[in-house]
């Protein structure tokens, strides 16, 4: 009898090409390799200069997402304004994945979008893989049951050449998400809580594996939600066990497997959950049965709280300056504080499912006046199926901005992006300081609760909102 | 290829924040580069400059004393967020062969090693006894994993082993990589074999 496994285990064992040493990393194979422009052309280069191809093509899947605009009048006018450096990025990314023999979906594919979106999207995000890109928010994909996590630039031209990487085994922390989670609070609200309460430093040097009731009651979109924002906890991974949910979001996926070897594919991926009994280095448990909305007051992920409460007492000089960046005061509620920003978007919170929490409160209100709304798809493929809803009639009719799918005001590197002092209720994933533009402000919540803020002009819990839509249904 | 890493003196620039993220390394708006050179002039962009791009006094890479330093002490869970490269780029183009705190996180670890950037850790202490003394000269030698504080005390520290041989002699990884093709070509495939 073979000692019980964890997911993260099984999926490391399996991807092991040599073992690590005292002296040297394990060689671990990856399987899927993720690129966009901004950290792929420098790898690129380096290749070239040494005459080395890219190992495996068909294992490498290209798009662009951080530098393109997304702002409709920016694609009304064919993108001549876009920015010249951020042009030339997207048309190296074209030469160097046309030259490799990469597939690329570029500016003016159907199915271009944010990397960590369109990887699911078209099902070649699978359970048990090993996914890597440029980018730290590759954790996102860990919700299928793949051991996903980002890299730097140097590493993208290790599994360009070799489709390998050399990695120390990282420890595990079981983060069991237990209780139901009442109406109005979204798997946004559980992971800000789980940063809030384990630190933005907490999962450092960890794989996180993600289970319990609340877990396995999520859809594939609240799972990447919630691995998503492992790497705000620090961590090298988040992950979720497959199961069924898993398999039928990915049946019929363009990319995913058909026939029997689909067949074959559900009945390996089976056998992928922890094995009872398997060991954590660590473990936590958080019950989220009475968990509240959540939002950040300050220029950190794990700077959270209740939009019920008020803004806590400063606790050292890291919270200090982050008030002073933030402009709150201590013991003020969160709640009603002006904004005059809200984004709704990104690789956490930009998914169809996203997009109908917000038009399920937007349907028939208005933005309120002076915010500026923007709702950006995670891809041209989720702007579709919107667009096929009416869901951006929705927004449209609000007074909100319907975009091009892309990162947008997550990074600010595109065009968009907030002014100096502004505050922004954002559906992103960090709240640093200048992450929006400089001077911006950002406070992180939900798709909900981001609706709920931009109907009243301040920030505001979403479910006084929700409670009249219930009793009017 | 890398500079090789043996022997470094030098005085302390400390940033004693916590949690210093890699979008104020350098913030995400310099990264439609294509080139990895010349990022050192954005290190620290909106602490070093005000929105009138009017230098920060207040800031420690301002003070005359923090001139030429090349190892620079930050507080805990340095390098956390994005996981850009570019910020041990930019570091190294700014003149920083090493970052010292409690903590650093993951990617900018890996990150900042593969670019001879060492990456130490340290106990609270000494790393509390740094903050409170900047600007002093301290030695950190790779080869025996030690740090010697002015006063001759000898701080041990801890390097990823195979990271910490490539940096003491210049080797490069994907060239150790690349000579494992062998090894890859065999796993690739019993895979095939095995689907």
């Amino acid at each position: 009898m073979s000692e019980p496994r964890t997911l993260f285990q099984k999926v490391w064992d399996r991807h092991i090409v040599l073992p690590e040493t005292t002296d040297t990393p394990a060689v671990l194979y990856v399987d899927l390799h993720l690129v966009h422009e901004v950290t792929s052309p420098q790898a690129f280069t380096v290749l070239r200069e040494r005459g080395l191809s890219v190992r495996r093509p068909e294992r490498t899947l290209a798009t662009v997402d951080h530098s393109v605009p997304t702002d409709a009048k920016a694609w009304a006018a064919g993108l001549g304004d876009m920015d010249h450096a951020a042009r030339h990025q997207v048309r190296m990314l074209g030469d160097n994945c046309g030259r490799a023999g990469v597939r690329l979906f570029g500016v003016n594919s159907s199915r271009r979008g944010i990397v960590h979106v369109i990887g699911p999207e078209q099902g070649a995000t699978q359970p048990g893989m090993t996914i890597v890109c440029g980018d730290s928010h590759t954790t996102t994909h860990g919700a299928f049951g793949a051991l996903a996590f980002g890299i730097g630039t140097t590493e993208v031209g290790h599994v360009l050449a070799t489709q390998c990487l050399l990695q120390r085994r990282p420890k595990t922390l079981l983060i069991e998400i237990a209780g139901r989670l009442p109406r109005g609070v979204a798997a946004k609200d559980v992971i800000l809580a789980v940063i809030g309460q384990i630190g933005v430093g907490g999962g450092t040097g960890h794989v996180i594996e993600f289970r319990g009731d609340a877990v396995s009651a999520m859809s594939m979109d609240e799972r990447m939600t919630l691995c998503n924002m492992a790497i705000e906890a620090g961590a090298r991974a988040g992950m979720v066990a497959p199961d069924d949910t898993t398999f039928e979001y990915l049946a019929g996926r363009p990319m995913a497997p058909t026939g029997i070897a689909w067949d074959k594919a559900v009945a390996d991926w089976r056998s992928l959950p922890s094995d009872p009994g398997a060991e954590y280095d660590r473990s936590i448990t958080i019950d989220v049965a009475r968990l509240e909305p959540q939002i950040t007051w300050g220029t950190d992920p794990g700077m959270v709280m209740p939009v019920s409460g008020r803004i806590p007492e400063p606790a050292g000089a890291g919270h200090r300056k982050a008030l002073d960046y933030m402009g709150l005061q201590p013991g003020a509620a969160i709640a009603g504080q002006p904004v005059q920003v809200v984004f709704i978007g990104s690789c956490t919170n930009s998914r169809l499912s996203d997009l109908r929490e917000a038009a399920a409160l937007l349907r028939g209100r208005r933005v309120a006046r002076g915010v500026r709304t923007l709702v950006v798809p995670g891809s041209q493929k989720t702007r579709q199926q919107a667009e096929a809803e009416g869901l951006d009639r929705v927004f449209i009719e609000a007074g909100a901005e319907w975009h091009q799918s892309g990162c947008s005001l997550c990074i600010a590197m595109n065009g968009d992006r907030a002014g100096a002092g502004q505050y922004v209720v954002s559906t992103s994933n960090r709240n640093f300081e200048g992450r929006q533009g400089q001077g911006a402000r950002t406070l992180l919540a939900s798709p909900a609760t981001a609706a709920a803020s931009a109907i009243a002009g301040s920030v505001a819990d979403p479910r006084p909102l929700l409670e009249v839509e219930r009793r009017i249904a | 290829m890398i500079e090789p890493f043996s022997v470094l003196t030098s005085r302390t620039a400390v940033l004693p924040v916590e949690n210093v993220d890699t979008d104020q390394i350098i913030p995400a708006r310099f990264l439609t580069t294509t080139q990895q050179s010349g990022l050192g002039r954005h290190l620290f962009a909106d602490w070093r400059r005000d929105a009138q791009n009017q230098p920060r006094e207040d800031f420690v890479l301002n003070r005359p004393d923090a001139v030429g330093a090349r190892i620079l002490v930050a507080g805990r869970n340095f390098g956390c967020g994005s996981s850009r490269e570019h910020a041990p780029w930019a570091l190294l183009d700014y003149g920083f062969r090493a970052v010292i705190s409690t903590g650093i996180a993951d990617i900018f670890r890996s990150n900042a090693l593969r670019n001879g950037l060492l990456a130490v850790v340290l106990d609270a202490d000494s790393h509390a006894w740094l903050l409170a003394n900047p600007g002093v000269e301290i030695s950190i030698d790779l080869r025996s994993c030690a740090l010697s504080l002015p006063d001759g005390r000898a701080i041990s520290f801890e390097v990823e082993p195979f990271a910490r041989h490539c940096m003491l002699h210049g080797v490069d990884p994907l060239g150790w990589l690349l000579s494992r093709e062998d090894e890859i070509h065999r796993f690739e495939e019993s895979r095939s074999c095995a689907a």
